[in-house]
């Protein structure tokens, strides 16, 4: 069980707070799939809806690691796919 | 008790202003969506508490809320604005970039969600990269209206300094196959048969800015007005010069008369008064603000040409705020009250017409929209 820690303003799409949880996800496309199936306001909010790409202020962290520019498809880190550590998906710094 | 609902969109969220027939003690509710861009807010004319709501962010990008009790509760619907194929293409196809290339049309933002005047499940969408979006569906999916790009003059069109963006869509009161939709920097579009098919409406327009003044396309129309009761005349402000047609759209003539300047954003006309029109002039291209620092709007009783300054209430010096394009309108009670809001922060209303001016909350972030529902 893969846990993701989604920004203020995902959450509040979302409706939840905390954590939560993406079941049998072993890549960063299958985390996001896990989301947008089970919270459909997040569609679009994350990667576009059509190409897949990543939006540009978006950022995805794992074991202290920028993960933003690994393929979707790459393996997720061992202690992610086991629930040990969180993927956080980030609002990147921007503006001054 | 007949009210009045006034839909705020600010730059870092939305609020909700409420009053009484009265209108002169209000209530505030919001921030709504704080943090995020509300580009606009509109009520359906079917049932005014179905209210529709832009909400994006250079974050997470698009989210089109959908209000089902006048805006108490929201719920995030369908933000899918894909383009359709067009001219025979396996894709979008390109418009020009700033710099003459061409550039793949891309989906940046809403800019104006326009209800249907009859259908509650139905409402416009339009965007930038400038195009129309359609949902029958309550907003769960968008369709696009692609003749308006795929007219003809598509490839062409380029951005303005706010982005190629259609941003104002005005509804025929009776017929609904009749859309108006301005477009910067592309000019006025039409459409007679729902959205099938465009003509250009820019007959008469004059832009210096463009090599060909006349051209059909390429003129930057900031806003359009009409009544109800006289749909084939339209208001325009244009990027320079306030114009007025009154063949819907098939020319146009100047009615800048002697404003100040004709320079500006947003257009209105009094809600019982089909010739009485509104503008907030503005310096210039290149200095949005008031000029000499006084904040003036001016209203015409004779469908343009001849304009007075409305001035009793409102800042008449040190002001150097802008009023954007949505972000004026009227409400439909017996004594038409006129609104605007500010880049400042400020949401002015008018008991009279123009006469005086109040302001129902002073330091609101920047003001995007304003929206009025008159409740019975």
């Amino acid at each position: 069980m893969t846990r993701v820690v989604l920004p203020a303003h995902l959450r509040a799409l979302a409706r939840v707070s905390g954590e939560v949880e993406v079941a049998g996800a072993t890549t960063q496309a299958a985390v996001l799939d896990g989301l947008e199936a089970r919270y459909p306001a997040l569609r679009g909010t994350m990667r576009d809806p059509r190409t897949g790409r990543r939006r540009a202020f978006v950022r995805f962290y794992a074991c202290s690691e920028d993960l933003s520019h690994e393929p979707p498809d790459a393996p997720l880190p061992e202690a992610v796919v086991r629930g040990a550590e969180p993927f956080l998906v980030i609002g990147a710094m921007a503006g001054g | 008790m007949a009210g009045v609902r006034v839909l705020v969109g600010t730059r870092k969220g939305a609020f909700v202003l409420t009053s009484d027939e009265g209108r002169r003690s209000w209530t505030v509710d919001g921030p709504h969506f704080g943090g995020w861009e509300m580009y606009h807010l509109k009520g359906s004319p079917v049932d005014p508490d179905r209210i529709w709501a832009s909400q994006s962010g250079g974050w997470f990008g698009q989210v089109v809320q959908r209000s089902d009790d006048g805006g108490r509760s929201w719920d995030p619907v369908g933000n899918d604005f894909s383009y359709a194929a067009i001219d025979g293409r396996q894709d979008a196809g390109t418009h020009q970039d700033f710099d003459g290339t061409a550039k793949p049309w891309a989906f940046q933002r809403v800019w104006h969600l326009e209800p249907s005047l009859t259908d509650l499940d139905t409402v416009y969408a339009g965007v930038e990269d400038a195009a129309l979006f359609k949902s029958t569906d309550g907003g769960a999916s968008w369709t696009e209206l692609a003749g308006l790009r795929g007219h003809g003059s598509g490839p062409q069109w380029q951005p303005g300094a706010g982005g190629l963006c259609l941003h104002t869509l005005l509804l025929h009161p009776t017929d609904e196959s009749r859309i108006f939709a301005a477009i910067s920097a592309a000019g006025a579009f039409r459409t007679d048969d729902g959205g099938a098919s465009w003509l250009p409406i820019n007959k008469g327009l004059l832009s210096g800015e463009i090599p060909q003044q006349e051209a059909e396309v390429g003129h930057c129309v900031h806003n359009l007005a009409l009544h109800p009761d006289r749909p084939d005349t339209l208001y325009m402000q244009k990027h320079w010069d306030v114009m007025r047609s009154d063949d819907a759209g098939g020319s146009w003539y100047e009615i800048s008369g002697d404003l100040p300047t004709d320079f500006g954003f947003p257009i209105d006309v009094h809600a019982h008064e089909p010739e009485t029109v509104y503008v907030v002039p503005i310096t210039s291209d290149d200095f949005h603000v008031p000029p000499d620092g006084r904040l003036r709007v001016y209203r015409s009783r004779t469908g343009g040409g001849e304009w007075e300054p409305l001035t009793r209430g409102l800042p008449q010096e040190h002001c150097y705020v802008n009023v954007l394009r949505d972000a004026m309108a009227v409400d439909r009670l017996d004594e038409c009250v006129v609104y605007f809001g500010t880049t400042g922060g400020q949401v002015y209303c008018s008991p009279d017409g123009g006469d005086t001016w109040d302001a129902i909350v002073r330091d609101l972030p920047a003001v995007l929209s304003v929206e009025v529902q008159t409740l019975s």
